[in-house]
């Protein structure tokens, strides 16, 4: 029977199969098997105060709706990671944290964001940017020497221009703790373009927590690096962590999962998931999540 | 990219928009200040003075251009305020510049594929990208007097007038055209030379790999690229052309009239000397010896009018060129 | 003959072509170098050093060179070209100084602070006074501002306390500084507009990120980047008004005073005459040799300087490759 209508009605070909992700069991962090996973990640000491608040933040560009009211906190002594797939806004919302989305001339922003409790909206904005200081996915040092780089903004921040010899005990610090300073002990007058790439990026951070500023935001530091350089910035923002409040946007699930305390996913403008990272990588409660991080899509 | 005070659109059912506090100059530095107010000063007078600039000589020109002077002859009379136009100046201005771009531009443009495809040897190249700005940075006027030491040899001599003594004059249209080459020159070869580095390579290796020779890629492909380019370049040389005065006061003799020398016609004129629209306002100026101050900014207005019009030209080209020159031979696009 | 210009070129021949068309340019500068300096030589080889210096009217020298006409005795060479010198660095000097300062503050002015309509206004119009010809900038000097000098800022007093030595009128080194500055300063504002526009705009966004306020950002960061473009658009300027003939002659008095700076204020109201102008009111008598040896020796020397400018400029943009600033 069944030949005879296939012979007079053949059946149309069937579609390619199609890979389903049977999730039956909590899918596995996606975290190298041969790491473990106790030891993958830094110690985490406990969260400090609250520094930013987020209250229903939305941001357009023009028509399109890029970031749809989120509210997060972002607390001292915690990274708090980013992630989500291209375009889902999450660099976006990391940039209306130091009003750099103002640059931008159809930009329009909607909601509140909070800093130690002031709205940044009546905050000056050089201000802003001082206290909320950030680092660019592709390495930007000034065409200066070492010296310059880090000690610009202690220079151009002040109201009167400081002497070399106030200013040099502070760039060495920075130097240290952003773990630049041995490499380039022996001549800081050197040009920062001449640095490799993983150094212009210590660069680049040094000459951002240099003035100490409360937040530090970072936008895919590492992507642009090879590995070793990105292992060395990890371990530096676990050093970090301590005297600021760091915001990492990334879109490599294991960097967020050795790096990050707290991980917010967020899904073409959506706050889809935000909590400790062990719980969102490990027991996530939406389902887009566990597509995510399980490696459904990307 | 500026910081702009940032004015968001008025949208109803909205909750009231909070005042969003931008940079105020409050915060910076008295030095940061004083800076300011000199930047916007200078803004504002550049404004200032192109504005009295171009309204002045619009004014003048507008009240002393009749129309018929555009089309009558000059005379060579003791009241120049009332006689005659500046037919010839004009003339000359237009010999002269075309002339001038007729010997540069293939001099030019083959230089620049020289440099951009070949350029071997490499101090060859070097040293001829070295001579061209040599040539830029040249004063015209030195320009003008080499023209006059050249062209004064024995061997120039069919190319002006020669007195009975032997001695040739090396001023005419001829010889002030050949040094008005070589002002125009580095504009049209910088200009061709920035289009064609700006050729993609694939476009040349599609050439090549379909077995076309360099040469054959060279006039089947690139020229038509780089036509926009070129002709940007040629205009830019005739705003310089048409704008000289040293040149035409030295190498063509800066008279009113255009006077031919020898009997043949057409090369008459080219080996005789005349004036241009530059040496006609020179001349009628107090500085000169016409004192006619009505022509001067009648003719100057003419003179403007041109040179407004080639700019003109050349933004056109150039808008028009980026639409349609390398979009269509893009492969694929 | 014809028919081997007809076929398909070969690559080597057209190679050797194009290179010889090329190799036209060098062979005009060799050219102009080797004329304008054999015909200079007399000038220096009568003058030695002291042509260098200032030796006398030179109006006046000029002048007895002008009459000797075809035959000129050895004493008729001399010439004492610093007044001219003088001239020439006074006009000059003043322009690019002041020039440089207005290109950059305008074009930071353009690039950062004006308004849209303002700043879509002012590009077009810098683009279009520089192209502009130096001669009718010398008529409006002339029939506007030297007018305006002579009655208005050149009192009776002033003209009394130098009287001995200089007729002042209203041509002379203010209005020839200020219409070469005009003159010079479009093509500068160009040059650097293009270049702050040019600068990445990674250091822009990082040194607005350090909480930096507009200007310092702009100066620190796009104005240091654009040092190189800076100097071009200087060297570029500076060989303009050094060659710049015509339209000081109009307006500069045309005199070979070399104008005095102990005479206080009324130094700027001095007529001078710089060394390309006096090249152009020369040219006509240049058939007497002892002219023609002044004038080309006046021309080897501008040919030189404007050679020393571009070393010079190459020198200041290699020293700045250091650090990056391309």
């Amino acid at each position: 029977m069944i030949e005879e209508t296939e012979v007079r009605n053949p059946r149309p070909p069937l579609p390619p199969p199609v890979r389903r992700i049977v999730v039956d069991s909590p899918p596995t962090v996606v975290a190298p098997a041969a790491v473990d996973q106790s030891a993958a990640r830094p110690e985490r000491s406990p969260a400090g105060p609250e520094r930013m608040t987020l209250d229903s933040l939305s941001v357009f560009y023009g028509a399109n709706h890029a970031v749809k009211e989120v509210s997060l906190p972002i607390r001292q002594g915690e990274v708090l990671a980013l992630i989500g797939p291209s375009g889902c806004g999450k660099t976006t919302l990391l940039r209306t944290l130091n009003r750099l989305t103002e640059l931008t001339p159809t930009a329009r922003r909607e909601g509140t964001i909070a800093l130690d409790g002031q709205d940044i909206d009546l905050l000056e904005v050089t201000e802003l940017r001082r206290r909320v200081a950030m680092v660019f996915q592709q390495p930007n040092p000034f065409p200066m020497s070492i010296f310059d780089n880090v000690a610009y903004a202690l220079r151009e921040q002040s109201r009167k221009r400081p002497s070399k010899p106030v200013v040099q005990p502070l760039v060495i610090d920075a130097l240290q703790r952003a773990g630049l300073y041995d490499e380039v002990r022996d001549d800081l007058e050197r040009p920062a373009l001449r640095l490799s790439g993983g150094q212009q990026q210590r660069l680049c951070i040094a000459r951002a927590i240099a003035t100490r500023p409360e937040v530090l935001l970072m936008d895919e530091p590492c992507s642009a690096l090879d590995p070793r350089s990105t292992a060395v910035i990890e371990e530096l923002i676990g050093d970090l962590r301590r005297d600021l409040a760091i915001v990492i946007v990334t879109h490599n699930l294991q960097q967020a999962y050795r790096v990050g305390d707290r991980v917010a996913f967020m899904y073409l403008g959506d706050l889809v998931e935000y909590g400790p990272t062990e719980q969102v990588f490990g027991a996530p409660r939406a389902q887009r999540t566990r597509d995510y991080v399980g490696g459904a899509f990307g | 990219m500026a910081v702009a005070p940032h004015t968001e659109p008025l949208k109803p059912l909205r909750p009231p928009r909070k005042r969003r506090v931008n940079e105020s100059v409050r915060t910076w530095r008295w030095s940061d200040r004083i800076a300011l107010v000199l930047c916007w000063a200078t803004g504002i007078a550049l404004c200032l003075i192109a504005g009295a600039i171009v309204l002045y000589m619009g004014v003048k020109g507008l009240q002393f251009l009749k129309l018929d002077m555009i089309f009558s002859r000059p005379q060579a009379s003791a009241d120049q305020q009332g006689s005659g136009g500046f037919l010839d100046p004009i003339l000359g201005t237009v010999l002269l510049t075309l002339i001038g771009i007729v010997l540069a531009t293939p001099v030019a443009v083959a230089t620049a594929i020289w440099i951009v495809e070949y350029g071997r040897p490499s101090w060859l190249a070097r040293g001829v990208e070295s001579g061209i700005e040599i040539v830029a940075g040249t004063p015209d006027i030195v320009i003008a007097i080499f023209g006059l030491a050249l062209f004064q040899q024995g061997l120039f001599s069919p190319l002006s007038f020669t007195a009975e003594g032997g001695a040739v004059f090396g001023r005419s249209f001829l010889t002030a055209g050949a040094m008005m080459s070589l002002i125009a020159l580095p504009m049209v070869f910088g200009a061709t030379r920035e289009g064609l580095q700006a050729v993609p390579m694939h476009l040349r290796e599609a050439s090549y790999g379909l077995g076309k020779t360099k040469i054959a890629t060279i006039r089947r492909v690139l020229l038509p690229a780089v036509k926009p380019n070129i002709s940007t370049g040629a205009a830019l040389g005739m705003g310089r052309i048409a704008g000289d005065t040293a040149i035409v006061v030295v190498l063509l003799g800066a008279t009113l009239r255009i006077d031919p020398e020898g009997s043949i016609p057409g090369t008459n004129v080219l080996r005789g000397t005349g004036g241009t629209l530059t040496s006609y306002v020179y001349n009628n100026s107090p500085a000169g010896e016409g004192n006619a101050e009505q022509k001067a900014y009648a003719a100057a207005f003419v003179l403007l009018l041109i040179v407004i019009a080639l700019n003109f030209a050349v933004d056109l080209i150039a808008r028009r060129g980026a639409k349609t020159g390398l979009e269509s031979t893009r492969l694929g696009a | 003959m014809l028919d081997r210009l007809r076929e398909p070129w070969s690559d080597r021949r057209a190679e050797r072509t194009l290179g010889a068309l090329a190799c036209l340019v060098l062979i005009a500068i060799v050219l102009m170098i080797v004329f304008v300096a054999v015909r200079a030589w007399p000038s220096f080889h009568h003058n030695g050093l002291a042509w260098f210096s200032g030796r006398g009217d030179i109006d006046q020298q000029i002048g007895v060179q002008v009459n000797t006409g075809a035959n000129p005795t050895r004493a008729d060479y001399t010439i004492g070209a610093w007044p001219l010198i003088w001239g020439t660095i006074l006009t000059t000097g003043f322009a690019v100084v002041i020039g440089v300062a207005f290109s950059v503050l305008t074009a930071i002015f353009i690039v950062e602070f004006a308004p849209g309509p303002l700043r879509r206004l002012i590009v077009p119009v810098v683009r279009l006074l520089a192209a502009v010809p130096s001669v009718i900038y010398g008529l409006i000097g002339i029939l506007v501002l030297v007018p305006f000098v002579t009655n208005h800022l050149v009192g009776e007093g002033r003209k009394e306390s130098v009287q001995y030595v200089i007729n002042l009128s209203g041509t002379g080194l203010l209005v020839s500084v200020v219409i070469l500055t005009v003159m010079i300063t479009p093509i500068m504002i160009a040059i650097i507009v293009d270049a702050l526009y040019a600068v990445p705009r990674g250091w822009k966004e990082g040194a607005v990120a350090l909480g930096v306020n507009r200007w310092r950002a702009m100066w620190t960061v796009s104005v240091r980047a654009a040092r190189p473009a800076i100097i071009a658009g200087a060297v570029l300027a500076c060989a303009r008004a050094l060659g710049e003939a015509i339209m000081l002659s109009m307006v500069s008095g045309s005199k070979g005073f070399a104008p005095n700076p102990a005479d206080g204020i009324t130094f700027i109201f001095e007529p001078l005459r710089p060394l390309a102008s006096t090249i152009v009111e020369d040219a006509e008598s240049l058939n007497a040799p002892a002219v023609q040896a002044t004038v080309y020796s006046f021309a080897l020397l501008l040919l030189a300087s404007s050679f020393f400018l571009s070393i010079a400029a190459w020198i200041a943009k290699q020293s700045m490759r250091k650090y990056g600033v391309r």
